[in-house]
Parts: structure tokens; sequence; C-alpha cells
């Protein structure tokens, strides 16, 4: 009797093989013809936006995911054009990027690092995405900006506010718009010195990973070179949701300024349970108690609800700026969709349209000559006011903005005041700052990818 | 010693709505015999009844102000109550700052009338599958629950503030000698605490010192037997399962002041909730309640700056490190006796 070694698992076996053989990723190896990853050749360009779409941030990341489709919308000549009509560069003519219509396809990032890795990769690979947008994350966002450096993808940040994204963790593919910690912390020493005065006690309560790192170690060294001294500074688990037993022990300590480095629904809870303690009604040291929140976002706003009233923050752009292309946006914004952009929202439309400006002005998709004509690249009619794309580190400076909680607001869109803009210059620091990975950080070289 | 008082009262919070979860997991775990890992979702959907009466109370017509603009420069629309035009700005803001606490009426009815839904609708069918079954059905139907509350209420938190009256804090330590402001403590958390005695009460109570109670008790210690006696225990477990979702329901109403209600708080609670029922032993209900406030405490002074810089990361440990060490030594729990659900 013959034996064939001919079996059905055997078969299986050879066909999945074979099949995740085929299947293998081209990206990352240099087989294709193309000059650089993802080239159009059609007539169609498709952006990737990578934003929350489920999880405790996708109100946040569909507020992006809006903000990004009205600008595919105005680069693609419909709409009332929003800021292409107020941006100094002139390269873009509501005509697609380079003659080619705009599309995008979406990916659900989780805020987790590796589902935000996966569905950058699934757009770069299956949809054929020439860049990256979004996030609501720093962990994110240098998650994402690694992968797109790998793979010959240009990264344009989303809400990303740690100080590693454009500092130790910067690379020659990513750019960022927002604003970091350590320009939150320059921008609101001086009126946190004016409003509470130079002798002051804080106590840090900081959730436990990138961001939150960055931030205490940026306020703690803006507060004390101001003259106040730090008495305790506290890491939070990420996931804690009950802060009762790390404020608990605030009043006692001495101190008279608790600064929460929360963001998000950490941010909601431990000021709504600060709030709760009572400690904005009590006196310490002889002086009146006083909450920071070094980064605070319209939706952390609504959330926290009464409790925001007089708190002190920062805010890379507020709906409530007065230039001209800050009111552009939000017309053309509001009116779509009955509400005023969120600065999450702002950051990302902003990226999208320096993205299409820069090919424009490149005159190609190649990530190489888009990071070209980034680098040192100065505008205005975004927003935010003038506004430099560094060439050394792809940060981009600009005025930040310091906000308070409103006493008695009119309606749940005006929970924030404006306090002060404070000057690009003061919270300009150099490339090779320690905080920023000092000497040793390094864009690398730019990845074109294929 | 102030520092040790603060921590016992900031568990003894914890530990309430620890030990009001773990309560109805044990209950349903004990008479039905199904692990109901959508007990979270009850907690969670009980905290959306204050929301859902917060906005009912709150539903507004919208009155143009024309001294005023929006963010668009158009006259600004002010949104106005509909109860404060019926009963006067007085007294119709009193009622909607009051939702909280009246959401307790509102959300018994609601949560019963769930957990019978449930348990009719879903449950029921898997009472002879495998605990594994169990689990896997009872934590899809968690994800599906929480995802309908995300499609209408969004993701982010919604404020749920408690009255004026109850708002604030107290400085307890000035009442027993201490210091100003070595104790203070939020008054609703206070609230929340007597709240959970009373409800921890009341099921016991109702157990111990009614016939209902004594054939239920009957019935978790021998199903069978009194099925036998001619007594329908099935539908007394059905009305347990409501009871049970009822206290899930009312912690999580409860919960609302503390921090702002959202979709996934439900599952924030359900995993450390299962741990309280094995420490305390399955299907024990005063064990759950030990175990509750047991851990709510242990997990406060794992919190302390102390604790954290001796042992990092103590504070995320604590309660599965007893959790182990309690399994170890008694491996049916604290109050766990032989025999009862084992096979």
């Amino acid at each position: 009797m013959s034996k064939s070694n001919f079996t059905r698992r055997g078969v299986l076996k050879t066909s999945a093989i074979a099949g995740a053989g085929v299947a293998l990723p081209t990206i990352f190896t240099a087989s294709s013809a193309a000059a650089y990853t993802n080239e159009p050749t059609g007539s169609t360009v498709t952006l990737g936006f990578n934003v929350p779409q489920t999880g405790p941030y996708a109100d946040e990341g569909n507020d992006e995911l809006l903000a990004q489709q009205l600008a595919v919308e105005h680069l693609n000549g419909k709409g009332d054009g929003g800021c292409l009509n107020t941006f100094t560069s002139k390269a873009l003519k509501g005509n697609g990027i380079l003659g080619k219509k705009v599309e995008f396809v979406t990916g659900d990032t989780q805020t987790k690092s590796d589902a935000a890795r996966a569905s950058a990769k699934s757009m770069i690979e299956k949809d054929g995405a020439i860049m990256i947008n979004g996030g609501s994350s720093s962990g994110v966002a240098v998650a994402v900006q690694g992968l797109c450096q790998e793979a010959g993808i240009v990264f344009m940040a989303g809400l990303t506010h740690s100080n590693d994204t454009t500092g130790k963790d910067r690379k020659a593919n990513g750019f960022r718009h927002f604003f970091n910690a350590y320009m939150s912390a320059a921008a609101l020493a001086p009126v946190l010195a004016k409003e509470f005065g130079t002798d002051r006690k804080t106590y840090h309560l900081t959730a436990d990973y990138t961001w939150g790192w960055t931030q205490e170690e940026s306020i703690k060294a803006a507060t004390e070179a101001m003259g106040w001294e730090t008495v305790n500074a506290v890491k939070t688990p990420l996931a804690a949701t009950d802060f009762s037993s790390y404020i608990a022990p605030v009043l006692n300590s001495g101190a008279d300024v608790l600064v929460l480095n929360h963001y998000g629904g950490n941010m909601i809870n431990s000021l709504t349970n600060a709030v709760q303690f009572g400690l904005l009604d009590k006196q310490v040291n002889g002086k009146d108690f006083q909450i920071v929140v070094p980064l605070y976002s319209e939706l952390m706003a609504a959330g926290a609800g009464e409790n925001i009233k007089g708190v002190l923050g920062s805010m890379n752009y507020n709906w409530q700026l007065d230039n001209a292309g800050s009111k552009a946006f939000v017309k053309s914004f509001g009116e779509k969709y009955g509400k005023p952009p969120s600065n999450s929202a702002q950051t990302c439309y902003a990226q999208v349209l320096l993205y299409a400006d820069a090919c424009e002005r490149a005159g190609t998709f190649n990530p190489c000559g888009v990071g070209d004509a980034l680098e040192g690249f100065e505008f205005d009619g975004l927003g935010n006011g003038p506004t430099l794309y560094r060439a050394d580190d792809h940060q981009c400076f600009k005025d930040v903005l310091v906000v308070r909680g409103a006493q008695n607001p009119t309606n749940q869109y005006d929970t924030l005041e404006i306090v002060e803009k404070t000057p690009v210059e003061q919270v300009t620091y150099p490339p090779d700052h320690p905080m920023f990975g000092g000497k040793d950080a390094s864009l690398g070289e730019c990845n074109p990818g294929a | 010693m102030d520092v040790i008082l603060l921590q016992i009262l900031n568990g003894l919070d914890k530990g309430s709505a620890y030990a009001l979860i773990a309560l109805g997991l044990t209950l349903i775990f004990g008479t039905l015999g199904v692990v109901n890992f959508a007990h979270g979702a009850l907690f969670m959907i009980g905290a959306f009844c204050a929301v859902t009466l917060q906005k009912l109370l709150s539903l507004s017509h919208t009155v143009i102000d024309e001294t005023q603009t929006d963010f668009l420069g158009n006259p600004l629309k002010i949104e106005k109550p509909y109860i404060m035009d019926w009963f006067g700005p007085e007294i119709g803001g009193g009622i909607i700052e009051w939702a909280v606490p009246l959401s307790i009426l509102f959300t018994i009815p609601v949560m019963v009338a769930v957990g019978f839904a449930m348990e009719r609708g879903l449950i029921k069918h898997f009472y002879n599958r495998p605990h594994a079954d169990q689990i896997l059905v009872t934590f899809g139907l968690a994800i599906v629950l929480q995802e309908i509350i995300k499609y209408f209420f969004g993701a982010n938190p919604i404020p749920t503030p408690a009255p004026e009256a109850l708002s604030g804090s107290i400085d307890l330590g000035v009442m027993i000698g201490f210091e100003v402001n070595e104790i203070v403590y939020p008054l609703w958390r206070m609230v929340y605490f007597a709240f959970a005695a009373v409800i921890i009460g009341a099921v016991f109570a109702f157990l111990q010192f009614t016939t209902f109670g004594m054939v239920v008790r009957a019935g978790m210690a021998d199903r069978e037997t009194v099925g036998l006696l001619g007594i329908n225990i099935d539908r007394r477990f059905t009305i347990m399962f409501g009871i049970a979702a009822a206290v899930a329901g009312l912690a999580g109403v409860m919960y609302t002041p503390i921090n702002p209600p959202n979709y996934h708080m439900g599952m924030d609670f359900l995993v450390l909730s299962f741990v309280v029922v094995v420490v305390g032993g399955m299907g024990s209900l005063p064990g759950a309640v030990l175990a509750g406030f047991l851990l709510g405490i242990l997990e406060s002074f794992a919190s302390t700056t102390w604790a954290t810089t001796t042992i990092p990361g103590i504070n995320q440990v604590i309660i599965y490190l007893v959790a182990i060490v309690v399994l170890l030594t008694r491996p049916r729990g604290l109050m766990g006796r032989k025999g009862v659900m084992e096979e």
C-alpha cells in the first residue's frame, strides 16, 4: 500500500505559509520602482487620518476628524475655503494637492500605541496613504512617528504635548504644530507669579507616562526659577479613576498650590476630586489655595463642569482668538458643524493645510522634499498668528495662550477665557535644551521609503 | 495619625462602592450560579440614570438674547429649562440641583426592569452552560451596553454635581481635636458611605427578616430541596437578580458626583469587584461587604507617598497581592464555607 505525504493538513499549512509570503508587506523592502513610498500615480492622493474613534478620547478624535474633513474639503475647492483665504502662503489653489484630488482614509488609534501603529500601518500599506495626521496622546504620537520614519511617510502630529515628540524622540519625517510641555510652563510661570506671588509652595500630581513626566519637569523648572518651592511630586497611575488617596494629603503638606499634570479623564477626575476636598476654599500659609492645570482642552473643561472656574492653564489655540485666520476657521467650522472648533481640531486642520502647502511649494510628495519645504517655514493666517516651523527639531514656534476657567460662562462653549497671549520669544528654547534630549537629540536622516 | 485617619476615610468610601457592587455580584452568583460580568455595566447604567434624570429635568426651550452674540456673531441663544418656567427660577433651579438624590427614586424601577430583562431575556438561557460561556455572554453584554450608552451620551464624562448643600468639605479633624486642615473630607463622600451602609443593611435585613428572604437563603443553600417543597425558587431568584441590579444601579447613581460618569466606568470597577467577591468568599454576602471595605482601605494606604516610595507600584498591585495571599491561606476566601459553590 502506498503512503502519501500529501495530507490535507500539509496542504493547508503549505498554502497558508505561501499566502502569508505573498501577502508580506512590501513597504519596508526596496523592491518597488517608485521613488518614494506610496508615490501617487493616479489623479488622486490619499491622506491618512489616525485619530481615536473609540475609547475615552473618542469625542476628541471625532472633533479632529471633523477638522481634517473640513481641510480636505477646502483643499479640493469646496466650501468657503476657510484658512486658504488667510494663509500667507498662496501656493494652495483649491484644486487638491499638485493637481491631484485629495481623498482620505481614517484609522482608529483607540489612544493605544499598538493599535495606533497597527491602524497607521494599515493605512500606509493597504490604502496607500502618503501622510499620517492625528492623535490625541504623546505615547501614540511617538509610536506612530517612529513607524512613519521607518516606512518613509510624513507624520504630521495632532495633539501631542510631551517634550519628547520633538525632543529626544524627534524624527526627520515627523512634524509638530501643537505646543509642548516646556512652552506651557514658560508661558504659565510669569502669569502664576503675577497672580499668586513668588513665594508659593507646590504639590504636583503627575500622570505616570512620558507626557506627565515632561510636564512635571517643565513646570517644576519654570516655577522654581521664579522662587516657588516644590513640596512634593507624586506619580499617579494612568488607569487611576479616583484620586482621593492622592489629594487627601495635599492640604496638610504645607503646599498652597496644587499642579495637576493630568490630561483627559485623569484631569477631569483629579480636578473634580480636588474641588470636592474643598482645596479652592482653603487658606494655607496665609494664602488662598490655588490649583493649576498646565494643559487644558475644551472637552476636559466640559467634563469638569463648574470645577474649572478660576483655574489657570494653557492652550495651543482657542476659538476666541481674534485674528483673521482664527475668524476664518471658526466661521467655516462653526457654520458646518454648529459648534466652535477645539484646539485639537485646529492643530489637525493646520497640519493638513501645512502639509499640502509644503507639497505644492516643493513640487513633490517625496517626504524629503516636503520636509525641506516645511523646515524653517514662516507663515501666518492659520489661526495662531505668526509661526515658525523650526528646522532643527520640526517644532512650531508661536504665541502660547494662558487661559482660565470662566466664572460666568454664557454658554457651553465659552467655559475658558484667555488671560494672556504669551509672546513666542518667551517660550522659545534652544534645540539642544536638556529637556529635549540635549546634544544627543537628532532628527536623523529623512527617509523617503520605497 | 491624621494620615492614617484620612486614608481610612478614603478606604471606607472606596470600599462602599466595591462592597455594593460585590454584594450584587455575590447575590447573583449565590442564587443563580451565574458569573455576571455585566454587573459593572449595571453600575454604569445606574450612573446614567442620574445623567438622564438631570437631562430630563433640564429640558429647555431656546430664548434669543439680542444683547449678546454667539461664536459666529449671531444673537445668542440661551437655553431656559421648562421647569424654571413652571416653578420659577428658585424652585426650578433647586429641583435640577437635587437631580442626583432624586434619581434614586427613578433608578430603582429602571434598574429592576433592566435586571429582569437581562435575566429573562438572555442570562436564563445560560444557566446550564459552563461558567466560561456565562462569562463570555455577560462580558459581551457589558460591551454592548456600554457602546449603547456611548452612542447616546458620547465618550466624554458628563458632570453631575451634588446639590450645593451636600457639596464641599468638612474639617473633621477640628471636631476631634486635630489642627485645622489636617483631616478635611468631602461631605458627599460621607453621604455615599452612609448611603452604602443603609443599602447593605437593608439587603441583609430583607434576606434575614422576611419570609421571601428566608426562602431565598434556603434556595441558595439547597436549591433542589426548596424546589421539591413546591416553591417556585426560579421566580424568587429572578427577583433577586432585579434587586442586585438595583443595588449596583444605586451605587452608580450616588457615585456620579464623586467622578463625572462615562460609558466605561463599569469596567473600571468590574475586575476589582470580582477580586472582592473572591477574597470575601464566593457566595458569602458578609464576606463581599467585609472584603470590599478591607480592600478599599488597603488600596488607599498603598496610594500614600510613603507606600509608593517604599515599594514603587504597590498602589497598583496591592489588591491582587492580597487576593493571592488570601487564596493561598484560605482558598475559599475570608468567609467562604466548605461545600458552598463547590461541585
